[in-house]
């Protein structure tokens, strides 16, 4: 994922990137969503000033953008953690005990849904599926998937991430 | 199967499942072991460890077969790398089966009642592997397709009897035809892949365990309708199905496949993946158009249907992932093989995931007509910790819940509408007596609420207020009329809501009040929860009499609020316990409330 959280604390922030993504979509049809993915994938999240770029260079009003980024629960206005939670609040995980999963992270890092840990370093998301739901249930940390939580188990695994930096 | 194969395999299963419980490490220690001892000059063949995609028993994972030839192939299963030194040195070496960590006879009924076809090489073959896809019949069904002329393959689908898998039932053929008709030569072909339906995983598995068999699909139905250019629309959520589905691509690409005359075929058709972004109405069809032409997913009013006007305003088809993966089958054995399966009104199989509380989670495919007495128990194992059996959820947020009266309901479209559900993707979640259909209820309007575009007045604004109600309900301030005024609201949102959404988002209320009114009324009428399931309605009490002593509840609490000693009733210390609700679980005898 991206590495540039810290960087998102800096006033300015280096929009060569995003231009170079804005490039590659200049011409195609329904470039918006695209532009805001690789973008958002850059830098972590989605900087204003990169929105006012997108705006000028796609030609669109700024308003248009935020009504789409607003739209998807993919896109995130303010910078994020270095690791993403993401909790399984779906049909099967709901009936195997999804909410007390929720319940002892959030009591664990002192976040709740879309929050942030003021160290930058956990996010929490609470989804409507993962797709593993056989497996219920489950949570994500960034690209890794963890089946058959319990509470004892989301303890070990939030341990394991806040001893890494 | 793979059992014939001249050399020796070794499956993995490297589905989500596979690789969360730890496939990679399994597959480096086939690795090494077959390094260490030389395995191939020993054997005499060539050994090849295949990483696969789901095998439906992602519970159980990680999956591995061992496929020998001129043997049955053997399953192993929670394997892990510790196993693998044995079961080179027993089973591959000296042909000796490690016996005791085969998998138990459950797995033989898992698959005894299935009949997987579409699933027929997803977690048999290597999902990335061009070779092994034209091994199994690939791209067979295209070259038949294209010596038919466009409209002879249409009446083939339309003769298989094939109904669209992504929830509404509507005949593949027939829309098909729609879009055919349509004056004009520029026409889109869409993969809905957005599987939006918590609680359904069978399109994940498809795109990751089989890519080129839906990639196929997309290539007769572009060559049928005229399509040149085509997208699969997938969730974000499912980063490896992109990964997997993008290699299939590129590889076809590379070979001609895709592109200007596929595979000297005489047809074009370009191919690209649309990532979603995460908005479960993006998986209505016109939703996902305004999706992909980089708008908000707002549904638009129909007529004018896709066929006529879709996708930048042009004749445009779309499809669900299993009902093009269904497609590809249909051409390599023919429309009357196809639609001998099944019942009158839904032919073929139907995937579907089951998930909640049932021994062996999974996805399983079988014939449609078979009835959810034979699913639930003789395929999936029955209830977990033997407990009480008391309702199924089919069909996700738009469907509704059977009560345990309905288990011999056959699983088809037309008698899941009859009982009161919907067969709508595949999803089904099975409840035992510690699920409350209010909490449930409440669940799925929540999820609907939070979803709904908000276009519509009465989706909008009713969905929050019907959410209300059942929250007050679960936490104990019902009221006397409650439920009536539920059923009313019901009925207009139904009535008054422009998509899919609004239109199914109050089933799962109805049909929990239809089923379930006594709970319902237990909540309203004495604050209490019949299934003790609604924390608020909680008392964190052991239950003296139905106590069995036997200190599960003591060793599951995560804070040390029980007391508990051999032989002796459980006590819970109120001060200390954090209401978690983890001994409640774990009470196999319903002693605690
Ligand atoms: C709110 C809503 C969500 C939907 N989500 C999906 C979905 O995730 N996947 C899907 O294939 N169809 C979904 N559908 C149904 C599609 O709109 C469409 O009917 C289907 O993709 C057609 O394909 P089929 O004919 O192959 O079934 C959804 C419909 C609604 C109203
Ligand atoms: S019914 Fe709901 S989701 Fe559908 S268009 Fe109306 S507001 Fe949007
Ligand atoms: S509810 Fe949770 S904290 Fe309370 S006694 Fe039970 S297991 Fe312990
Ligand atoms: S419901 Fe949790 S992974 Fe699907
Ligand atoms: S992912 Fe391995 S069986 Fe489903």
């Amino acid at each position: 994922m991206s590495n540039t959280q810290a960087q998102a604390e800096q006033e300015e922030i280096d929009l060569s990137q995003a231009n170079e993504i804005i490039d590659k979509y200049i011409n195609m049809k329904g470039a918006l969503m695209p532009v805001l993915q690789e973008v958002q994938e850059a830098y972590g999240y989605l900087p204003e000033d990169c929105v006012q770029l997108i705006a000028e260079r796609l030609n669109v009003y700024p308003s248009q953008i935020y009504g789409v980024m607003t739209f998807y629960a993919q896109f995130h206005l303010e910078p994020r953690g270095k690791y993403i939670i993401r909790v399984c609040m779906g049909t099967a995980c709901h009936v195997k005990g999804a909410g007390r999963i929720a319940d002892t992270l959030s009591n664990r890092l002192g976040i709740g849904h879309a929050e942030t840990t003021e160290d930058l370093k956990f996010t929490v998301e609470h989804v409507a599926c993962i797709g593993a739901c056989g497996m219920a249930p489950v949570i994500m940390v960034n690209d890794a998937t963890y089946g058959s939580m319990s509470v004892q188990k989301m303890e070990e695994v939030v341990k394991k991430y806040q001893g890494m930096d | 199967m793979a059992e014939k194969a001249e050399e020796l395999r070794v499956l993995i299963c490297q589905g989500t499942g596979g690789l969360a419980s730890g496939a990679q490490a399994v597959e480096d220690a086939f690795r090494a072991e077959f390094e260490k001892h030389g395995v191939e000059g020993k054997v005499g063949k060539r050994c090849t460890v295949v990483g696969t995609g789901c095998r439906g028993l992602c519970a159980n994972d990680v999956l591995v077969d061992i496929c020998i030839p001129g043997q049955e192939a053997v399953t192993y299963d929670f394997v892990k790398p510790e196993l693998v030194t044995q079961i080179v040195e027993e089973h591959i070496l000296k042909g000796e089966v490690v016996a005791k960590k085969k998998a138990g006879p459950y797995y033989n009924k898992f698959l005894e009642k299935q009949m997987r076809v579409v699933f027929s090489r997803c977690g048999t073959i290597d999902a990335e592997s061009l070779d092994d896809f034209l091994a199994h019949e690939g791209f067979t069904g295209i070259k038949k397709a294209v010596k038919m002329k466009p409209q002879e393959v249409i009446d083939e689908v339309k003769k298989s009897g094939l109904r669209g898998r992504g929830g509404g039932g509507f005949p593949t053929g027939v829309k098909w035809g729609f879009c055919a008709a349509s004056p004009g030569d520029d026409k889109y072909l869409i993969c809905n892949a957005d599987e939006g339906d918590p609680g359904a995983f069978m399109d994940r598995s498809i795109l990751e365990g089989d890519p080129y068999g839906l990639i196929e699909g997309m290539m007769i139905a572009a060559y049928a309708i005229g399509c040149k250019n085509g997208y699969v629309y997938v969730r974000a959520e499912y980063p490896l199905a992109i990964q997997r589905l993008q290699k299939a691509i590129d590889v076809c690409y590379e070979k001609g496949f895709l592109g200007k005359d596929c595979m000297g075929l005489g047809f074009d058709f370009d191919l690209k993946i649309k990532a979603g972004a995460g908005a479960f109405v993006c998986g209505e069809e016109t939703a996902l158009m305004a999706s992909i032409e980089g708008e908000r997913g707002m549904p638009r009013p129909r007529p004018p249907f896709p066929a006529v006007r879709g996708l930048w305003t042009k004749p445009t088809n779309i499809n669900n992932v299993e009902t093009f993966a269904n497609v590809s089958f249909i051409f390599y054995k023919g429309a009357d093989w196809y639609s001998s399966i099944g019942t009158e009104g839904t032919k073929g199989t139907k995937i579907f995931a089951l998930t909640g509380k049932i021994k062996h989670t999974g996805l399983v495919e079988v014939p449609a007509g078979i009835t959810m007495r034979e699913v639930i128990y003789d395929v999936c194992g029955g209830i977990l910790n033997n407990r009480k059996f008391k309702a199924v959820q089919a069909g996700g947020p738009s469907g509704g819940c059977l009560p345990g009266e309905a288990i011999d309901a056959q699983v088809d479209y037309d008698s899941l509408i009859k009982a009161g559900a919907m067969m709508g993707s595949g999803g089904l979640v099975v409840m035992d007596e510690t699920t409350c259909m209010v909490d449930i209820a409440r669940f799925f309007l929540n999820f609907t609420r939070a979803e709904s575009c908000g276009k519509c007045v009465p989706c909008r604004i009713g969905l929050k207020n019907m959410l209300d109600i059942l929250e007050r309900i679960t936490e104990g301030h019902g009221r006397e009329g409650d439920i009536e005024l539920l059923e009313d609201m019901c009925v207009d949102i139904k009535k008054a809501s422009l998509c899919g959404l609004g239109q199914t988002a109050p089933n799962p209320v109805l049909s929990t009040i239809r089923y379930f009114r006594d709970e319902y009324e237990a909540h309203i009428k004495d604050q209490r929860c019949p299934s003790n399931s609604c924390k608020a309605l909680l008392k964190f009490e052991v239950i003296e009499e139905a106590c069995k002593k036997c200190g599960l509840c003591y060793k599951i609490c995560p804070v040390d609020a029980i007391k508990w000693e051999k032989g002796e009733v459980a006590i819970i210390d109120k001060e200390k316990c954090t209401e978690c609700t983890s001994c409640y679980d774990a009470c196999r005898f319903m002693a605690i409330e």
